[in-house]
């Protein structure tokens, strides 16, 4: 993936040739409608919760889009990515289709896993996402394997571990860390800071420094504002090369927000945190807002351009839902298969 | 308290009119009463897990204990299983009577060494000296379309390790008197409640009732067939009992209530009455819970019984998220009944 797109912050226009512009406008807005295709498939998700067509509960990642995207974007379509109960938006960055995503949701057998794994365990071996996890850090020591094994294969592939702040609470995260800094593997550590564990805020479980626990294995470690697919992207960049390299894992803090509950049936929230809190996040920084303020800054995108991702995207998304609603359910058979390869 | 007429109180499926002194509550409602009566009766019991306090845990059953309590005795914890859990066998060894919350039962697994190699042992290792007054409250239970992580019902693995008691409440009555024996005992307990069960409703009596371990509750009473059942699976077996009377079969439910201690007496006497059984349980049918009662059952009625124990777990297949699957793996009314109806010569 091309590493040389304009990443700094700076808001003032930069003074490109026609050449670059184009590529610069094809490049940011190719992630900007990535992000918005995140955030319609969540809402649509919410609206199949809410008018029960969707079996079970889901966590959306609306809000949190510029992570997923900004770092699935340095990867290679062969490099891994392990993902969490939080996972739709890793799913569709690393490559997923929206059809067979939705299919999975409702239980249907075009599913990406047949309708077995259902919203928290999405998995896709063709785009490198080696599984979401309905257990909270419960891919910390895959996702260490994984690099391991891309290690041993010298296939210079390299593996990203996405984990929310609750996974700082489990043990497991540590020991994986720890030998993967023993090991030099090629594993980078994405810790998606939205401030909460469910229902707590993460002060109240995170003690100290959070950033110098993987910096006490020696593990390279940065921080970003998750919002900033820009800023995710720069970072996500540094870490992979490095990591493929051979210079050994990394961590990179996303600090970010959820804009919804913490799943869709999580509607009460004020007793956690405040509506004025919500309001904020989602005024000032809405990933998908700041990404296309700056495209607008720099003179590379106009409305028209964000008109006709939205048809497409929403067009996409429609066409989606109506695959999976039509789709057939699994053979009652399968119920038995795959329990042994 | 007399218990046989109670629980069958709380389970008969129409009551008119409650009597004196009882009240229909849900079984959510019997836990969260049991721990406010406890706690209050008891300063050293704590509570702890991962929201617990002002979300009241993820299922609500908590809810308003941090209210009166305080945060010092209804504790939030990271989301740090082994670690919570390894701290309530420390706190239960030195004077305290914790009550841990595994949110659901498939991160038991997370917090299996301090329960199995810690918890169970400290007793016997210490020659007697050391005692582990702990309770782990935790979930069981699919069909609420929550896929392979959040649906298991892992009781027997429990029952299987010698100084853990483990007990399956399947009504609000039994919940509540069941837990308190729980908090009282000096043994580490794990107190599974089914998560599709909490809004079951049931008579409770309103004043302080306790319900010993190790003795079965005849359900149902009936004479042509025994069906053993836990937890989830009593309302299933009384539902199948409630269909096979139809037939003319006459259905005896016992449920054992615990299954370490297990009350293997009360079962031995219904199967010698009626000389058919069927045992049905959620979790897993291979090495399971069943497979134990069967066994039990099967050497204590053997020159009574007409036929072999029959024996209904979950499928044994990780929980499909498929509804449609999902349901298959489940034991119903529907293949109790159709169970019964061979062992009873009428298929
Ligand atoms: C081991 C384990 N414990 C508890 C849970 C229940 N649970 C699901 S999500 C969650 C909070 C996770 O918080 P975080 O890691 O910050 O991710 P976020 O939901 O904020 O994206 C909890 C406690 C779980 N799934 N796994
Ligand atoms: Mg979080």
């Amino acid at each position: 993936m091309v590493s040389e797109h304009l990443t700094s912050s700076e808001g003032r226009p930069l003074a490109l040739d026609e050449a670059s512009r184009a590529r610069e406008r094809q490049f940011w807005l190719s992630l900007y409608e990535q992000m918005l295709t995140i955030r319609l498939f969540e809402e649509q998700v919410n609206e199949l919760y809410m008018s029960a067509k969707m079996p079970g509960l889901a966590h959306l990642y609306s809000g949190e889009e510029a992570v997923a995207v900004g770092v699935c974007a340095a990867l290679r379509r062969d490099d891994y990515i392990t993902s969490t109960h939080r996972g739709h938006g890793h799913c569709l960055a690393k490559g997923a289709a929206v059809d067979r995503m939705f299919a999975e949701l409702l239980g249907k057998q075009p599913g990406y896993c047949r309708g077995k794994g259902g919203s928290m365990h999405i998995a896709d071996q063709e785009s490198g996402n080696l599984g979401a996890n309905a257990i909270v850090g419960g891919s910390a020591g895959i996702a260490t394997g994984a690099a391991l094994s891309c290690k041993r294969r010298g296939s210079g592939q390299v593996v990203v571990c996405f984990f929310g702040d609750g996974a700082l609470g489990q043990g497991l995260l540590y020991e994986a860390m720890n030998m993967a800094a023993l090991w030099q593997l090629p594993v980078i550590y994405v810790c998606e800071n939205n401030l909460y564990n469910e229902y707590t805020p993460n002060r109240e479980t995170t003690a100290g420094d959070m950033l110098a626990r993987p910096r006490a294995f020696g593990i390279h470690t940065e921080e970003v504002d998750g919002q900033d697919v820009r800023a995710v992207y720069a970072a996500a960049v540094r870490l992979v090369e490095r990591a493929r390299r051979g210079e050994g894992p990394a961590y990179l803090q996303c600090n970010t927000y959820r804009f919804y509950g913490h799943h869709v049936g999580d509607i009460q929230r004020s007793y956690y945190r405040s509506r004025e809190e919500e309001e904020w996040w989602k005024a000032q920084r809405d990933p998908l807002k700041l990404l296309g303020s700056w495209l607008r800054e720099q003179g590379l995108a106009e409305d028209s351009h964000f008109a006709e991702i939205e048809r497409r995207v929403r067009a996409m998304i429609e066409a989606g839902v109506r695959f999976a609603l039509e789709a057939p359910y699994p053979d009652p058979q399968e119920v038995a298969q795959h329990v042994y390869a | 308290m007399s218990m046989p007429s109670a629980s069958s109180a709380a389970s008969a499926p129409q009551v008119p009119q409650a009597p004196e002194g009882w009240r229909e509550i849900t079984l959510g409602q019997a836990i969260r009463e049991a721990l406010a009566e406890e706690m209050r009766r008891d300063p050293r019991i704590l509570l702890l897990g991962e929201d617990v306090a002002e979300a009241g845990n993820p299922f609500k059953v908590l809810s308003g204990l941090v209210e009166e309590f305080g945060p010092e005795r209804v504790i939030d914890t990271p989301i740090s299983e082994a670690g919570f859990t390894g701290i309530g066998v420390g706190l239960a060894m030195t004077g305290m009577r914790p009550v841990v919350d595994i949110m659901f039962g498939d991160f038991l697994t997370l917090a299996m060494d301090q329960i199995v190699n810690q918890a169970a042992k400290v007793h016997y290792m210490s020659g007697g000296k050391l005692k582990v007054p702990l309770v782990v409250r935790t979930t069981l239970g699919a069909t609420r379309r929550s896929a392979a992580q959040h649906s298991q019902s892992l009781h027997a693995w429990f029952s299987h390790i010698p100084g853990l008691k483990v007990v399956l409440p399947s009504t609000p009555y039994d919940a509540k008197g069941l837990l308190k024996t729980a908090i009282r005992d000096d043994n580490p307990v794990l107190f599974f409640e089914d998560k599709m069960m909490y809004q079951l409703k049931g008579l409770v009596p309103e004043g302080e009732y306790t319900i010993p371990f190790g003795v079965a509750d005849i359900k149902r009473e009936g004479s042509d067939l025994t069906i053993v059942a836990t937890s989830s699976m009593v309302q299933v077996a009384l539902a199948a009992a409630t269909e096979l009377e139809q037939l003319g079969i006459s259905a005896e439910v016992i449920d054992p209530r615990t299954t370490s201690p297990l009350d293997k007496q009360t079962l031995i006497e219904s199967a010698k009455k009626t000389s058919r059984v069927i045992v049905v349980d959620e979790g897993y049918q291979s090495y399971g819970v069943t497979a134990e009662i069967a066994a039990v059952i099967s050497e204590g009625a053997f020159y009574y019984l007409d036929a072999p124990v029959k024996r209904l777990g979950a499928l044994d297949v990780p929980v499909p998220f498929s509804p449609v699957l999902e349901d298959l793996t489940v034991p119903t009314p529907a293949a109790v009944v159709e169970m019964a109806k061979t062992l009873c010569g009428r298929a």
